[in-house]
């Protein structure tokens, strides 16, 4: 945490903080994959984690989710310290993780299918949400007769359903083609407007990360930690169309590329 | 299209059986019938009602057999594929068994269990279970881990993860050792009714045999052929009513 720029916590008061990673280390084997990170996580805003294949970001998403047990140190999630998966996080899959067997309302359902809500319940909600990410209509389809943009969709939708005050997704766009995940991206802005959910988003690309972020987390390999925090301030309100010209963004591009070139080989 | 394969079949179906009508005419062998011989002997087994009672000999052993071997295969199978202290325990046996000269092993069995039923459900059994176990167990264990990390993601207790990811994930491979295991049950109870005591369908075909009457017994080796089909067609539409979604293709791609 070396190079934080001033406004990074200046911003942001103790209360807002939704997730809290402290000292997390974790280490598989002999390797060791994380080391006494700690990173913060403001409430309603969409943090990205950033860094070289290999960094340990989807690791740490793991961790927050609690799907994995972190070796040492603690993540708390609104105050409470995360033992395992729980009802205020919600996970989104990079290789979507549909049921093939259930039509698109099941699958979106099946979050609230798990935690017992009756099935005209969970149905109105699931469709809801399949609205919300543009599905409405292929709602009695098989994931196999979608596109891979409209199975992640109904992978969002599926987190989106369960009411998760924290959303984790794992590089969720990496298995869309380009031009569907430039109108994911643009999706994304709008849903983390209207849902006023803290999204935690691991992706690869520098310039995806630039471009939805409220905030970068840049973490660097072997052992992972956190090396810059980066908030960018101006191009966000200039709306979806202008944000890939500010002078801002192709800056903060440009300088985030400058500390990874090393590690990338 | 579905014309089509129907069709298809009746096609290959009027093919072999043509073949077989004109092997029996050469004659290829003095033991070996025409197919209309062959028809004319099974219909008038079936109109003198001879069939039916040899067939509710035969059926007692082999769906007993086969529905022993079902439930305990796949439930062993899960067992085998969730734990590997138990994979490591139990999976040779039914390895060996599914290699064993069964018929070798009959006399052993009669010694033990006699000439009655149960010898005939143990051959089935022998025949029908390791492929059901071992199917069971190595679809379990291919279940994609992405599915159980998701449905533990949404706190999913133990039991859901079984019923609702597990099962589903692994019923086409369950199925199709349900479907390899019963027509290896199939051949079990013949194998036992030829081998152990003369009963049932088993019995009209050595007893055929015996008196040179050969329609008669290809006849018997027909019908249970036949039988075998049907069932074997049963179950799929079962597991497509089961299982709607396994033949929608898979989304891994």
């Amino acid at each position: 945490m070396s190079q934080i720029k001033p406004d990074a916590r200046s911003t942001v008061s103790a209360t807002d903080i939704a997730v809290s990673v402290r000292n997390v280390s974790k280490v598989y084997g002999d390797v060791q994959a994380l080391k006494d990170l700690s990173l913060d996580f403001p409430r309603g805003e969409l943090t990205s984690l950033l860094g070289p294949s290999g960094c340990g970001k989807t690791t740490l998403l793991k961790i927050i989710a609690g799907l994995l047990p972190a070796t040492s140190g603690q993540i708390e999630v609104n105050g409470k310290t995360v033992t395992g998966p729980g009802p205020d996080r919600s996970f989104v899959f990079q290789d979507f993780a549909l049921l093939p067997w259930a039509s698109v309302i099941r699958n979106v359902a099946f979050g609230l299918e798990l935690r017992g809500v009756a099935k005209s319940e969970r149905e109105a909600i699931a469709e809801k949400y399949i609205r919300e990410v543009g599905l409405a209509g292929f709602e009695k389809k098989y994931p196999h007769q979608l596109s891979g943009g409209m199975r992640q969709r109904v992978g969002l939708a599926r987190a989106l359903s369960v009411d998760a005050q924290v959303l984790l997704l794992d590089e969720p766009f990496s298995a869309v083609d380009e031009q569907t995940r430039r109108k994911f991206q643009e999706d994304l802005l709008q849903l983390v407007q209207n849902e006023k959910k803290t999204f935690i988003f691991v992706t690869h690309s520098i310039e995806e990360a630039v471009y939805v972020s409220d905030q970068i987390a840049i973490l660097l390999p072997r052992p992972s930690r956190v090396s810059e925090i980066i908030r960018p301030s101006s191009f966000r309100d200039k709306g979806v169309d202008n944000i890939r010209r500010d002078p801002e963004y192709l800056d903060i591009v440009d300088r985030i590329w400058a500390s990874l070139r090393s590690y990338v080989e | 299209m579905k014309n089509r394969s129907l069709y298809l079949k009746l096609l290959s179906a009027a093919i072999v059986f043509g073949a077989w009508e004109i092997a029996g005419r050469i004659p290829v062998s003095y033991a070996f019938p025409t197919f209309i011989d062959s028809m004319l002997a099974l219909f008038r087994m079936i109109f003198d009602g001879s069939m039916f009672v040899a067939y509710g000999e035969t059926l007692r052993p082999l769906v007993v057999g086969v529905a022993i071997s079902a439930i305990t295969g796949i439930g062993l199978g899960l067992w085998i594929g969730l734990s590997s202290r138990f994979d490591w325990l139990f999976s040779p046996i039914f390895i060996v068994m599914q290699a064993a000269p069964l018929a070798a092993l009959i006399p052993i069995l009669v010694m033990v269990y006699g000439i009655g039923l149960t010898s005939k459900v143990f051959v089935v059994c022998i025949m029908a279970m390791p492929v059901i176990v071992l199917n069971t167990a190595s679809a379990v264990r291919n279940t994609p881990g992405s599915l159980k990390e998701m449905a533990r993601s949404f706190q999913a207790r133990d039991s859901d993860v079984l019923l609702k990811i597990i099962l589903p994930a692994a019923s086409p491979v369950i199925f199709s050792g349900l479907r390899l295991g019963v027509s290896a049950g199939f051949i079990g109870a013949i194998l036992s009714e030829l081998k152990i005591t003369p009963t049932g369908v088993g019995d009209i075909i050595t007893y055929s045999r015996s008196i040179a009457d050969y329609p008669s017994m290809y006849a018997a080796i027909f019908s249970i052929i036949l039988l075998a089909v049907i069932f074997l067609n049963l179950l799929e539409k079962l597991e497509n009513v089961l299982f709607e979604g396994n033949n929608r293709g898979y989304v891994s791609d």
